[in-house]
């Protein structure tokens, strides 16, 4: 693999991460991550979607005119994960009925639609590909993050497997029920931001007005 | 021919990008392509939901039953289960439609099979006439177990489920609910295993024929009472309100009542 592409590949994961830097794809991030298993099938979702989306909408660019070019966009994607969805319903049962809407719902993912346009409109098919593939990655990476704190700490276990045994199965540990509310989501991802925030410096926005010192007389 | 064709798709593909003909072409390619595409890909993978479907609803029905484990063949040990319409009006078992094809819920729409409610405590709108119920044989033909559809709203949604009761259709075996959306660690609760044990071997019933089973936070006899879940006040009262519905007069009580006299 190139240098080039494997930057693609790589770039989103910490230093351009969708969800931590361009705030992108927020809602699902919400909605999917009190429990690991569904947050890794919903990622690998979208890792599929964003990659083939960006696949097709890079082969078929010159052909695209400007005036409906988001419709066309909007159709591939959808397209994409009708077929996601379908296949999740036919193979992982079980999963697809707690993730439900949220699978339909990576049509509206922001993520999707901004690497079509940001860059499978400019780029090589295979590029683009790779660069789909590296985004979902970032973003299935946050996903895992947010999973991790709030399975374990909302229902003290991972990946279903109980680490902190809960008192209502007669442990010790007192679950805390926030995290199993979509809005802890918030709380997590805020201090992610922090957290990569303090180690990688240049991601730290310039701000935009600086208060102006009065000079004393 | 393949000329002539190659001559159309190089004239298409040579038309200025936003000309209005092209526009229009692209849209409708795409648009057929793309069709064709989620067409194939819905009636490929049909029969397989289907499947999913129909396995995960008995293997809830198994779970109620106490006959799920991880692992089973679930259509095998579903074979002891015998499904039968029952006609909710009259009480009876009837044979006006294939238990094995019969939709309850989409009975519970149809106008023409099913009834408006006035009073509706577990507020569902409208209840079938007709709904399946799941007979489960000892190996001799009598019948072990009684398995009913129960249905209704708690906070958020509908709760959908089953209540297995044992042969003299007041003791309840044990109570399981395989479709909901209750808050995430209170109302879902209705799912721990813990909470559910309460429900085996309550009595739906007293002596006199009084319904007393009560989801409730205050105390009552200990034969008749299921413990409210702390924090999810109003999930349990929607499934106090259901249970009580399903297995009162506007529900099952008449079938129960002819069961237990063999006058089905």
């Amino acid at each position: 693999m190139s240098q080039t592409r494997k930057k693609l590949l790589v770039d989103p994961l910490v230093d351009n991460n969708p969800i931590a830097l361009q705030v992108l794809g927020i809602c699902s991030a919400l909605a999917v991550t009190s429990s690991l298993k569904v947050a890794f099938v919903m990622s690998l979702a979208v890792i599929a979607v964003t990659g083939f989306s960006s696949f097709f909408i890079s082969i078929l660019r010159n052909h695209i005119p400007t005036s409906i070019r988001i419709i066309v966009q909007m159709t591939i994607i959808a397209s994409l994960v009708i077929v996601v969805d379908q296949i999740l319903k036919a193979y992982a049962y079980e999963i697809s009925k707690t993730l439900s809407v949220f699978v339909g719902l990576i049509i509206t993912n922001c993520i999707v639609m901004g690497r079509a346009e940001a860059f499978a409109m400019k780029n090589t098919p295979i590029d683009s590909f790779v660069d789909g593939i590296g985004n979902g990655l970032g973003y299935g990476l946050l996903l895992m993050c947010v999973g991790v704190v709030r399975e374990l700490f909302g229902s003290g276990s991972l990946f279903g497997i109980v680490i902190l045994n809960p008192v209502s199965d007669g442990g010790w540990y007192v679950p805390n029920g926030l995290l199993l509310l979509p809005p802890s989501a918030f709380f997590i991802i805020g201090f992610l931001i922090w957290g990569l925030r303090v180690w990688k410096k240049s991601q730290v926005e310039k701000p935009e007005f600086k208060i102006q010192t009065v000079e004393d007389h | 021919m393949s000329s002539e064709k190659n001559n159309i798709f190089s004239k298409f593909k040579n038309l200025p990008i936003d000309s209005i003909p092209k526009t229009i072409l692209v849209a409708i390619t795409l648009c057929l392509f793309c069709s064709m595409i989620v067409s194939l890909a819905a009636v490929k993978l049909k029969s397989i939901q289907q499947e999913n479907q129909v396995r995960d609803k008995q293997k809830n029905i198994l779970q109620v039953a106490g006959l799920y484990s991880e692992g089973i063949n679930i259509e095998e040990a579903f074979g002891s289960f015998e499904p039968r319409i029952v006609d909710i009006e009259s009480g009876l078992f009837t044979d006006k439609f294939n238990p094995k094809t019969f939709n309850d819920l989409k009975a519970s729409s149809d106008p023409l099979l099913s009834v408006a409610l006035k009073d509706d405590p577990a507020s569902i709108g409208r209840r079938s006439n007709y709904l399946t119920v799941y007979l489960l044989k000892n190996n001799d033909g009598t019948i072990d177990k009684l398995i009913l559809p129960i249905h209704g709203y708690g906070l958020w949604s509908t709760l959908y489920g089953f209540v297995a009761l044992e042969e003299d259709t007041n003791e309840i075996f044990g109570l399981q609910f395989y479709k909901h959306a209750e808050t995430p660690g209170l109302g879902a609760e209705v799912d721990n295993p813990k909470w559910k044990a309460q429900w085996k071997g309550k009595n739906l019933r007293d002596k006199d024929g009084r319904l007393m089973i009560q989801v409730a936070k205050t105390p009552g006899p200990s034969k008749y009472h299921i413990d409210a879940i702390a924090g999810a006040t109003l999930t349990s009262n929607g499934v106090n309100s259901l249970v009580r519905f399903w297995v009162g007069e506007a529900g099952f009580e008449k079938f129960l009542n002819n069961f237990k006299n063999g006058t089905t």
